[in-house]
């Protein structure tokens, strides 16, 4: 199980926290503008490295507050835990 | 029909664990090993949000008469009278006896802000103390029913089914959390050394209740050793 630290609580189990997809991926400035392609790339397509990447988690049962994670895909180990707003750390191969 | 009107519903209230509450009774455990639970039923509470340091939270801070904690765990006030608990950064939950809160808050739909003026410290009170600043306060007196799990091995029961450090050096009297025990999310809060408050929402109460007795039953034999 994963050992996840809240930004707020601190240290908590995986179990505490819901999973939120990647993070950074920015809302179109005008949806209406873009084509069906561009649009379910928004909604679909992430990236999927082999590594590091940053997403988002929720301290579900503790604060109910996002925050974001860059954790390694391959080894599991979490790199960074940032606030929403909060500007992606500078870690090498981050994504 | 006017006398036929019911003002006054306390008497028709029924806690979650009513129903449990002789067999809480009855699986108490006594002497070295001993370990209790009852139900504080009724206990008023409010939800607080607001942000720390605005204008907003001084005047609740203000109108509870105490100030609003100011992290993870802390607790403001004392659990014999009314306390506020830490939820989250602009998260708070204010617990207080039976009564005080929702008896003055009116009928549904009615204005908060226009209740009368003795009510510091409910949720009509806190709302009414915010006017027009940014945050609520909202009568949750109903959300959680609240258990109390006492006793020399009171630790012991809760340490199987919640993955906290509940070493006092790690979560010393007067610290609340929310966590998980066993699967249901709960609010644990140490309100003495050997005394836990456990309030999970209403419609699990039964389940938590039934699932900390079965954690107390091996403490009635002796230890094996």
């Amino acid at each position: 199980m994963l050992l996840i630290e809240c930004p707020h609580c601190g240290p908590r189990d995986e179990t505490e926290y819901q999973y939120g997809g990647e993070a950074h991926v920015a809302y179109p400035e005008d949806p209406s503008q873009l084509s069906d392609k561009e649009w379910a790339e928004y909604l679909f397509y992430r990236n999927n490295p082999k590594g590091l990447i940053a997403e988002r988690w929720a301290h579900a049962v503790g604060c109910r507050r996002w925050f974001n994670v860059v954790r390694d895909t391959v080894t599991y180990e979490i790199k960074a835990v940032y606030r929403i707003g909060e500007p992606k750390p500078e870690i090498g191969g981050v994504k | 029909m006017a006398e036929q009107l019911l003002t006054d519903t306390t008497a028709l209230r029924r806690s979650p664990l009513a129903h449990l509450a002789q067999q809480m009774h009855e699986q108490t455990v006594t002497g070295e090993r001993g370990v209790a639970l009852r139900e504080i039923p009724f206990l008023t509470m409010v939800g607080i949000r607001v942000a720390p340091g605005t204008p907003a939270a001084d005047a609740v801070a203000a109108a509870a008469g105490m100030p609003l904690p100011t992290g993870h765990g802390r607790v403001t006030g004392t659990a014999g009278a009314t306390a506020i608990l830490w939820i989250g950064p602009d998260e708070f939950l204010l617990v207080g006896p039976e009564g005080v809160g929702p008896a003055e808050i009116g009928p549904a739909g009615s204005d908060l802000r226009a209740a009368g003026s003795d009510d510091a410290g409910t949720a009509a009170g806190l709302a009414r103390a915010l006017g027009t600043e940014p945050g609520q306060a909202v009568d949750l007196s109903a959300n959680r029913t609240t258990l109390e799990l006492s006793g020399p091995s009171a630790r012991a029961v809760l340490e199987k089914s919640c993955h906290l450090d509940l070493h006092p050096r790690a979560f010393a009297v007067g610290t609340a959390v929310a966590t998980t025990l066993g699967p249901v999310q709960v609010l644990l809060w140490r309100t003495e050394e050997l005394t836990w408050r456990i309030m999970p929402r209403a419609s699990f109460a039964e389940y938590t209740a039934r699932w900390l007795l079965d954690g107390m039953t091996e403490f009635a034999s002796p230890e094996v050793p």
